[in-house]
């Protein structure tokens, strides 16, 4: 009824490919970003601010970085938690070796440095795939762990191994309350949405998804292989760099190896999974998946007023939020993307969907 | 409908419920100091976590039955952390907020550097009894860190001490080889810088031997145990760490009579399993076990035998269940340190309670009267030492409980004062922080 879009006419070029062609799409992502930047800061709590919004935004921007080399790519990786780290040790290192680095540079340069180390650990995937090229990604997991707790250097002679960081500022500007925090994340998360969203709809996206779905095929029709692994690995690693100097900087302020482990791969792996391969969107909602709901399975026997022990409400929650897990990819394998994509289709048709 | 709309149903209803995840709002009530109580129950540390935390709960209760803080009634919930950082920080954003919140114990070591940066802005104090940053000991710098009764450089100082006495003294230690295998995390890494000076000053050789976190996978670190052939072992495990590393000892041939445990490797959980190969380990101790303590006593008359207890009764006493008695009565005393000063019977903020921490005063007699008698030393702090005691033990596993103890220890201040106020200094310079003005101390 409301989400129709007879009557909307594309006349030129432009208007036939920007990233939403329908007029309420438009409306409901400026509406979101409104509610994100205005409204939230303004109503939210602290505690949701801090310690539910910023990770979330966090882990969707690398989320986001993974989906383009396994959703739109086809390469799977299991190194996404040692970019992370990367990132976040580089960005470290620039900050407190550098006087004076302003914090977007160093959590930029971060970004690059897990870009170098992504290509790097990229290059077998010009001779392997698969579960092979996951095995093997899986190696940069252990090397960064390896690296960034035996060699000292890296983490500035830091005697117990872990590192903080204190008294951020942009331009002047503190990064310290919440409020803060939250926009300085989101903001990030926003262009780099952009760009992702840009990217694969321009040349190089096509190759990427040309060399997922059959890469002999693309090379045969002139896309060099090499190009466009290495290319979705450096873009996917630049951005997963970018959200691990975040996690640390921001989220947690001082971290050591463990906060990027081998779990955090895991876990941004099934956020993608679950909120969609291939899917701009669906790493977003993975991301809420996969951060509100074992929050949410935790709380609820409290407001349910049930008092069950710490232990069995933890392992309640792991057991359900398996099954949960389970009990999507059964009734849609395409993850909470396609879900959302069926539900517009059926919007559009209403009230007669079929 | 199908399975598809059900689906589409369950999103929504999940996205619903989802706008309902607001922090429950406990009303403010009236006399009611609120401990937030960061655990873990589940994971590989759980084994050495829950008793902690049993321990913790059973004090809390116990005090409520016997009229509370001068009046005021303790209420607490716990949240699980699983150990890991992040869960922490969500655990603390989560609780910090609740009216009388007192004070937080992070229970790890990496949760605890977390904190550290943010307990400043929120002025709520961090106890970390026995682990945490052992830097923190200097009040001057850490305004908001009290790593009570030992810092892991002082337990590595005491077992120093402890084999250079058995040795015959400690000009003996020269060109003996010590191992540390320890426990690749903030918390196994404490330890090394002081065991280096350690190793300057007293000649021994130290080599490090890293074991990756859980702790399950020791082949490779033994195996250079049985190459090296060290005169002593020092354990810095945790959880499955420890009794792995009592297996690996077995098996390896290593005597466990060498072995020297951290006093976070020195509980029942740790030598369980390995029971009567275990015989000879030594560990540190922070405090006795049994249910002899008056307190302990107290306890199961006033919670276990009502029915109220927290985990299984013959738990009740053990090691880590009475350091965990011993962290909530530290907390306790403090929140009444600071009553006699800002008014009893009242609900003291966060501030309050630092204050109550930073002077506390338990000497001999009133550790008698609370029922502490002969389970742990006096503790007193100062603005500028935020230890406030940093005497131990060793104790010895006799195949089937903890025993022998030793004399009391306390750490060299000799090594470790220096070495505190130049590690804390580096802190401060990192942070840009400056020390605290005299007049800061009265506050």
């Amino acid at each position: 009824m409301f989400y129709r879009e007879n009557g909307q006419f594309k006349s030129s070029y432009r208007a036939d490919q920007q990233i939403f062609p329908i007029a309420q799409d438009r409306i409901a992502i400026l509406v979101l970003l409104l509610v994100a930047f205005v409204v939230v800061p303004m109503g939210v709590s602290d505690y949701w601010m801090r310690a539910i919004l910023t990770p979330f935004l966090i882990l969707s921007l690398a989320a986001l970085g993974l989906n383009i080399l396994v959703g739109y790519c086809g390469q799977i990786s299991l190194g996404t938690g040692a970019f992370m780290a990367v990132g976040a040790y580089a960005a470290y290192n620039f900050q407190v070796r550098i006087d004076g680095m302003p914090l977007i540079a160093s959590l930029l340069l971060g970004g690059l440095c897990a870009t170098v180390i992504g290509v790097l650990f990229g290059i077998p995937s010009l001779r392997i795939k698969g579960l092979y090229l996951a095995v093997a990604t899986l190696a940069a997991q252990f090397f960064t762990d390896w690296a960034f707790l035996r060699i000292q250097w890296f983490t500035n002679n830091s005697s117990s191994g872990s590192v903080s960081v204190a008294g951020l500022n942009v331009f002047g500007v503190p990064i310290e309350s919440p409020v803060q925090k939250y926009l300085f994340c989101l903001i990030f998360v926003v262009v780099f949405a952009l760009l992702a969203k840009n990217l694969v709809r321009s040349a190089i996206g096509r190759e990427w998804m040309a060399m997922r779905d059959m890469d002999v095929a693309a090379a045969v029709i002139g896309i060099r292989p090499v190009y466009a692994k290495l290319t979705a690995f450096a873009v996917s690693s630049f951005i997963v760099g970018v959200a691990g100097a975040l996690w640390g900087f921001i989220h947690l302020g001082a971290w050591e190896p463990a906060a990027f482990s081998i779990d955090r791969s895991f876990q941004l792996l099934f956020m993608v999974i679950i909120g969609g391969l291939g899917s701009i969107m669906g790493s977003f909602f993975g991301a809420a998946f996969i951060v509100l709901l074992p929050l949410f399975l935790n709380q609820l026997p409290g407001w349910l007023g049930f008092s069950i022990s710490t232990a069995l409400a933890s392992h309640l929650e792991t057991m359900i939020f398996g099954a949960l897990i389970v009990f999507f990819l059964i009734v849609e394998p395409h993850g909470l993307a396609r879900l959302w994509s069926t539900a517009k289709e059926k919007l559009r048709l209403w009230p007669f969907p079929h | 409908m199908t399975l598809k709309s059900l689906a589409l149903t369950a999103a929504l209803v999940a996205t619903t419920l989802g706008t309902a995840l607001a922090p429950s709002l406990v009303q403010a009530q009236a006399k009611e100091q609120f401990f937030p109580l960061l655990v873990y129950r589940t994971g590989p540390y759980a084994p050495n976590g829950t008793p902690w935390a049993n321990g913790k709960q059973d004090y809390i209760k116990y005090v409520n039955a016997t009229g509370g803080m001068n009046g005021v009634k303790i209420t607490y919930e716990e949240c699980e952390t699983g150990y890991a950082t992040d869960k922490g920080v969500e655990c603390y954003e989560r609780l910090k907020g609740r009216p009388g919140v007192a004070l937080f114990d992070p229970q790890a070591t990496g949760i605890t550097f977390a904190l550290t940066d943010k307990v400043p802005t929120d002025k709520i104090p961090l106890i970390t009894l026995g682990y945490g940053l052992s830097a923190s000991q200097d009040g001057g710098v850490f305004k908001w860190n009290f790593p009570l009764m030992g810092s892991y450089w002082t337990a590595a100082d005491i077992l120093i001490q402890h084999i250079g006495k058995k040795e015959g003294g400690m000009d003996k230690l020269k060109g003996k080889k010590i191992a540390l295998v320890y426990h690749d995390s903030p918390f196994g890494k404490e330890p090394i810088p002081l065991l280096q000076e350690r190793a300057k000053q007293n000649g021994f050789e130290l080599s490090l031997i890293p074991v990756t976190a859980p702790g399950v996978e020791q082949k490779s670190a033994w195996l250079q145990v049985r190459q090296s052939r060290p005169d002593f072992v020092l354990l810095w495990g945790w959880g499955v760490m420890n009794s792995t590393a009592l297996k690996e000892a077995v098996a390896t041939g290593y005597p466990r009579e060498k072995m020297y445990g951290v006093w976070w490797a020195g509980a029942e959980p740790d030598v369980k399993d390995v029971g009567a190969n275990a015989k000879g380990y030594n560990a540190l101790a922070l405090n006795t076990s049994g249910t002899q303590p008056k307190v302990i006593q107290d306890i199961l008359k006033q919670v276990h035998d009502k029915g109220q207890g927290t985990g299984p009764k013959d738990e009740v006493g053990s090691v880590l269940y009475t350091r965990g008695v011993i962290i909530q009565m530290l907390t306790i005393e403090a929140v009444k340190r600071a009553q006699e000063r800002f008014g009893k019977g009242k609900v003291m903020t966060g501030e309050q309670v630092r204050w109550g921490m930073e002077n506390l005063a338990l000497d001999q007699k009133k550790l008698d009267a609370l029922g502490f008698s002969g389970v742990m030393r006096p503790v007193s702090t100062s603005c500028q030492d935020h230890m406030g005691s940093t005497w131990a033990r060793v104790h010895t596993w006799d195949g089937a409980k903890w025993g022998g103890m030793s004399d009391w220890y306390e750490a060299d201040s000799q090594i470790i004062k220096p070495m505190v106020k130049a590690a804390a200094d580096k802190y401060a310079g990192e942070k840009k922080l400056t020390r605290r003005e005299a007049a800061d101390c009265q506050s």
